[in-house]
């Protein structure tokens, strides 16, 4: 396989890779770093690549694995980027800022979700997987897939109406 | 009538039994204009799910790892001094074989003839030794005829 036909076979799911990977690590730049790093491990592998029925999922998965080791050891090297990020934009934007409030509330409220149910949110609802391939990235049952999704819906929904709510009074 | 519809799918979602197609239809609903006022608050919730896939990952992928440059790099440069090694013992080789050759003859007439000039050429320098030789004889021919004389002189007187 060479460099050309890689590269055409990762377009259609690097940006999810990136997008998986800005789910769980935040910063975009550390999310760019995973990204490059799980595709130059998955060109390493290259000739071996055929045996894997789907590529795609084989690369969310080590995107996914990629991403909790690094959360480890962020975790134990103690280093925080998670609230800094958002504080920076917030000055000087205000105006744009209220128009975009309410869904920066909804990624907010998607941050403090434990990485599991972000991970599995990321996948559902944004890049739209069958929960067959959730299941086949996760190692999971689909029934346990089905009610973490459920449970990561209604504790986000449950933050946008207090939050709704507090907007009212 | 929509909004009721919604309603039940919006109860599904939340259980997490929706298929994407239904998903969709949520998704439609609610980033259009005429959503119900007691649905507002699940605007936000399904914009952002779009909004959120638009980010693209950009960067250039550095496809050649470093490693598989330097084992490259290292072949190479091994077969470089194979090579090396190879042709300086080849000529090397070929070198000691031409000084092994002694001059020999297949053709005995031939021999014959190198070995006459051969000789000829050893006798000559001999000869040339001889010659000088030779004037050291005619000191010694004086010489005796000298002693001689005297000899028989005082054996005279």
């Amino acid at each position: 396989m060479n460099q050309n036909e890689f590269v055409l076979l990762i377009t259609p799911f690097k940006d999810k890779v990136f997008r998986l990977a800005k789910r769980l690590l935040v910063s975009t730049e550390e999310a760019e770093d995973a990204t490059q790093e799980v595709l130059v491990k998955l060109w390493s592998k290259n000739g071996n690549l055929t045996g894997y029925n789907s590529i795609e999922a084989f690369a969310m998965t080590m995107t996914k694995n990629y991403c909790l080791d690094q959360l480890k050891s962020k975790r134990t090297g103690n280093l925080k980027i998670v609230h800094t990020n958002y504080e920076d934009k917030e000055p000087g934007l205000e105006k744009k800022m209220e128009d975009l409030d309410s869904l920066n509330w909804v990624e907010k409220i998607m941050d403090q979700l434990p990485v599991q149910q972000r991970l599995i949110i990321q996948m559902r609802d944004i890049e739209q997987y069958e929960f067959e391939e959730i299941a086949e990235i996760l190692d999971m049952k689909e029934s346990a897939i089905r009610v973490a999704l459920s449970r990561a819906r209604k504790t986000v929904r449950d933050y946008m109406t207090e939050t709704h709510k507090y907007g009212i009074s | 009538m929509e909004s009721v519809k919604i309603e039940n799918l919006l109860e599904k979602y939340f259980q997490g039994e929706t298929s994407i197609a239904e998903e969709n239809e949520l998704r439609n609903y609610f980033s259009s204009l005429n959503v119900a006022q007691h649905l507002e608050q699940y605007k936000p919730l399904f914009g952002y799910f779009s909004l959120a896939k638009e980010p693209q990952f950009k960067h250039e992928i550095p496809l050649q790892s470093k490693k598989r440059t330097v084992a490259w790099l290292s072949i190479a440069a091994s077969v470089v001094v194979l090579l090396g090694i190879g042709t300086y013992a080849y000529y090397n080789l070929d070198v000691a074989n031409k000084s092994q050759d002694l001059g020999t003859y297949d053709d005995p007439e031939k021999a014959f003839r190198a070995t006459q000039k051969a000789l000829s050429l050893l006798s000559d320098n001999v000869n040339v030794g001889i010659e000088s030789v030779l004037y050291i004889q005619e000191y010694q021919i004086a010489k005796e005829k000298v002693f001689i004389e005297t000899k028989k002189n005082s054996g005279g007187s």
